[in-house]
């Protein structure tokens, strides 16, 4: 081969790279930071409407039902015995999955340093922090007295009571409010740059006293660096375990209990594995939609990325293929009487219909497309299929919660569940969730711009010989 | 808290759990079915009056409640005896453990599972883990028109929505004849009172008494070979004796 033609193979190949890799086409640090500061300023009417019609939900859906709810009584839910729970504890479940996402791409993927999380690290962890308040509001509306939900808490009383540390109620009650705590620090930690960033580039009014407040006085010398450094790997590397035993505890909520189909021992690690799977859809949702809707977006979010999560996400869907087979199995091989009737009941029971919805988009739909590297390079395609994974694993825990419920020792009780006021509720904390999000983005940088500077930094393009390679310097 | 002896609430609860202080024998070979036990309880234990429309919907506020299934398919069908089911009373009570507010707790006095109603939240967790179903939720306030407001039973709470209840066996019976017992330097007698569903049962059906002494007419009945206890391999030790019918 022609030297002249080799060379120019060679920058063909380093364009295209640049083309694609985020890391390896960087931008000037104020030109960078100008298109973030762009796109969150920029809005159209549309979103606008978008947030109004989202609030009226929420006040119609949300606050009014619920009102309704607390002053008639539960009964206006359609839980009854046998199905005590119902929708309230399957959205409270759907989104404390929802949260597993961001700490799964913020702190996990950031100890390992992939660097593919760089841009979106912060969407992530603001669904984790949304998505733990709408679990907040689903377990609160469950609660037949809810005004008393204080009593859940430790706190020193006149009738000397603690909570029945013996419940897996209370584990639950002490291990979200610890992760709901822990994500939002942790959300605030690598924000503080980019606030104090946006309070550099915010010419007055409301904006700049709040992001002066918030950003803490932060400089960026090399001392506050540091500190922000020490704090944000503590907290990536303390909060991994923390994450782990939300999900874990949720489970124990069932697996803990004398239920057929819910005294299962690998119910931990599987609730885990199903947080992950809805909650990585729901990051390719959110990402394909700022992709699609925001300004500048294009440049941060790219193809790579969807194609790194799209792979995370098959990955994720066979492990929970393979732990929804491992409960299965066990359970029907176990030949106990009460969980073969509901095992039955689960595929062939009036619902069964939903069982293979479920198996058809959590494990078949998944598989199908996301082997295909073109297919899960695609935003729109890989956002569906987060959708559908997301439609998935929500009836998963239906199916877990009130499906499973329906069958029980006594059969003189057993009637099936009819949904009521959760409709409108559940609804409300999905439009609360779009829009506490839609409003953020227009407030808080959404791209750590620094981290993706920083990023770019550590990124070049290295001549050995011939061969032009892409070196990535340690800087942590 | 302060007298709460933790030594006796272990050996009580751990060593011997299935024998228990009160029980109870029902007799399925005598039961007709006739629902006056479940109308007594109601008069007793201030339940609530749900209506038509909620009862059609399985919210009626029940603390016993007669079963019976049909056996075979329709037209070859046999009715089952009748089963009069409540609290069974465990030693070992999954609804216990689970209540986040200690609403569930286990009177070491009577050996019975109370609900403090005042203490309750409504996670109905209790409600999800009892294997025998018997607990019922306040899904509203409901209304007591002129003049069911007359019949209150003084010695009962009166209990508000959001609260889960359940089958007492009468503690406030039980209670009452204790201190009448003590008050007059003896003990409770055999037979002397019984709760509001033994004392209405017309076919004696229901037997209440002390299980933990051999010779109440309760232990003896519910020696007989047949004697079950329901869902006996949960381990929960019901403190309830159904006789199978023959």
């Amino acid at each position: 081969m022609a030297p002249e033609k080799q060379h120019e193979e060679h920058a063909h190949g380093e364009e295209h790279l640049r083309e694609t890799h985020l890391m390896l086409d960087p931008k000037p640090r104020g030109e960078m930071n100008a298109m973030v500061m762009e796109a969150m300023h920029y809005t159209t009417w549309k979103f606008w409407v978008v947030a109004a019609v989202l609030a009226v939900i929420v006040a119609v859906g949300l606050f009014y039902s619920w009102g309704v709810m607390i002053a008639e009584g539960l009964g206006l839910a359609g839980i009854n015995r046998p199905s005590y729970w119902g929708i309230f504890i399957v959205n409270t479940v759907f989104w404390i999955g929802i949260s597993h996402a961001g700490t799964f791409i913020s702190a996990i993927l950031r100890v390992f340093k992939a660097e593919f999380r760089r841009p979106f690290t912060r969407a992530a962890e603001l669904m984790t922090t949304f998505g733990l308040m709408q679990a907040g509001f689903s377990i609160f509306m469950h609660m037949g007295r809810v005004w008393l939900a204080y009593w859940l808490f430790p706190y020193p009383n006149q009738r000397l009571i603690w909570p029945n540390l013996h419940s897996p109620l209370t584990w639950d009650v002490l291990a979200i409010t610890t992760y709901l705590l822990a994500s939002t620090m942790y959300l605030f930690l690598p924000l503080i740059p980019d606030l104090a960033m946006a309070r550099d580039r915010t010419e007055g009014g409301w904006r700049k006293v709040a992001y002066r407040i918030l950003a803490l006085g932060f400089r960026g010398t090399e001392g506050e660096w540091k500190h922000l450094r020490l704090a944000m790997n503590i907290f990536a590397f303390a909060i991994i375990p923390v994450m782990f035993s939300v999900h874990t505890i949720v489970s124990w909520d069932f697996a803990a209990a004398t239920r057929p189909g819910w005294s299962s021992t690998i119910f931990g690690p599987y609730f885990v594995v199903g947080a992950l799977h809805s909650g990585m859809g729901a990051v390719v949702i959110v990402l394909a939609i700022v992709r699609g809707t925001m300004k500048n977006m294009k440049y941060f979010i790219r193809a790579e990325h969807f194609e790194a999560i799209g792979k995370l996400m098959l990955i994720i869907s066979m492990t929970w293929a393979y732990f929804f087979f491992n409960d299965y199995i066990v359970q029907w091989y176990g030949g106990d009487k009460w969980t073969n009737i509901l095992l039955h009941f689960h595929e062939a029971g009036p619902l069964g219909f939903l069982w293979f919805l479920m198996l058809a988009v959590n494990i078949v739909i998944p598989w199908a497309v996301l082997w295909n590297k073109k297919w899960r390079s695609n935003p729109w395609i890989v956002g569906i299929v987060g959708l559908l994974i997301n439609v998935g694993m929500w009836i998963e825990r239906y199916i877990i919660v009130p499906i499973s419920l329906t069958i029980n020792r006594t059969p003189f009780t057993w009637s099936l569940y009819k949904p009521g006021i959760e409709i409108p509720l559940g609804i409300g904390t999905l439009a609360l969730f779009i829009l506490l999000y839609m409003l953020a983005s227009k407030f808080i940088p959404l791209v750590p711009a620094w981290e993706v500077q920083e990023g770019q930094l550590a990124h070049r393009f290295t001549k050995y010989g011939r061969e032009t390679v892409v070196t990535v310097s340690e800087l942590e | 808290m302060a007298n709460l002896d933790k030594e006796s609430a272990v050996s009580v609860n751990l060593t011997n759990p299935e024998e228990g202080k009160w029980g109870m024998v029902i007799d399925r070979d005598l039961c007709t079915g006739c629902q006056a036990c479940v109308a007594a309880c109601a008069m007793e234990n201030n339940l609530a009056f749900v209506g038509e429309e909620l009862s059609g919907n399985g919210r009626s506020m029940h603390w016993i409640r007669i079963e019976r299934f049909w056996e075979g398919e329709y037209p070859e069908v046999k009715a089952t005896p009748f089963e009069p089911t409540m609290c069974q009373q465990c030693g070992y009570a999954p609804c216990e453990p689970v209540c986040p507010a200690y609403a569930t707790v286990h009177s070491q006095d009577q050996q019975l599972n109370l609900q403090v109603y005042n203490r309750c939240v409504g996670t109905r967790y209790c409600g999800n883990n009892c294997p025998y179903q018997v607990r019922s939720f306040n899904w509203f306030d409901y209304e007591r028109p002129e003049p069911l407001n007359n019949q209150f039973n003084p010695d009962v709470t009166v209990r508000r929505r959001g609260v889960m209840e359940k089958c007492t066996f009468c503690i406030q019976r039980i209670k009452r004849a204790e201190d009448t017992a003590r008050a007059e330097g003896r003990e409770v007698a055999d037979g002397e009172f019984a709760p509001a569903c033994a004392q209405a049962c017309p076919a004696n059906a229901i037997v209440f008494g002390r299980v933990d002494k051999p010779e109440t007419v309760v232990s003896q009945l519910a020696k007989q070979a047949r004697g079950v206890k329901r869902l006996e391999e949960l381990g929960t030790f019901p403190h309830v004796t159904y006789l199978k019918a023959g």
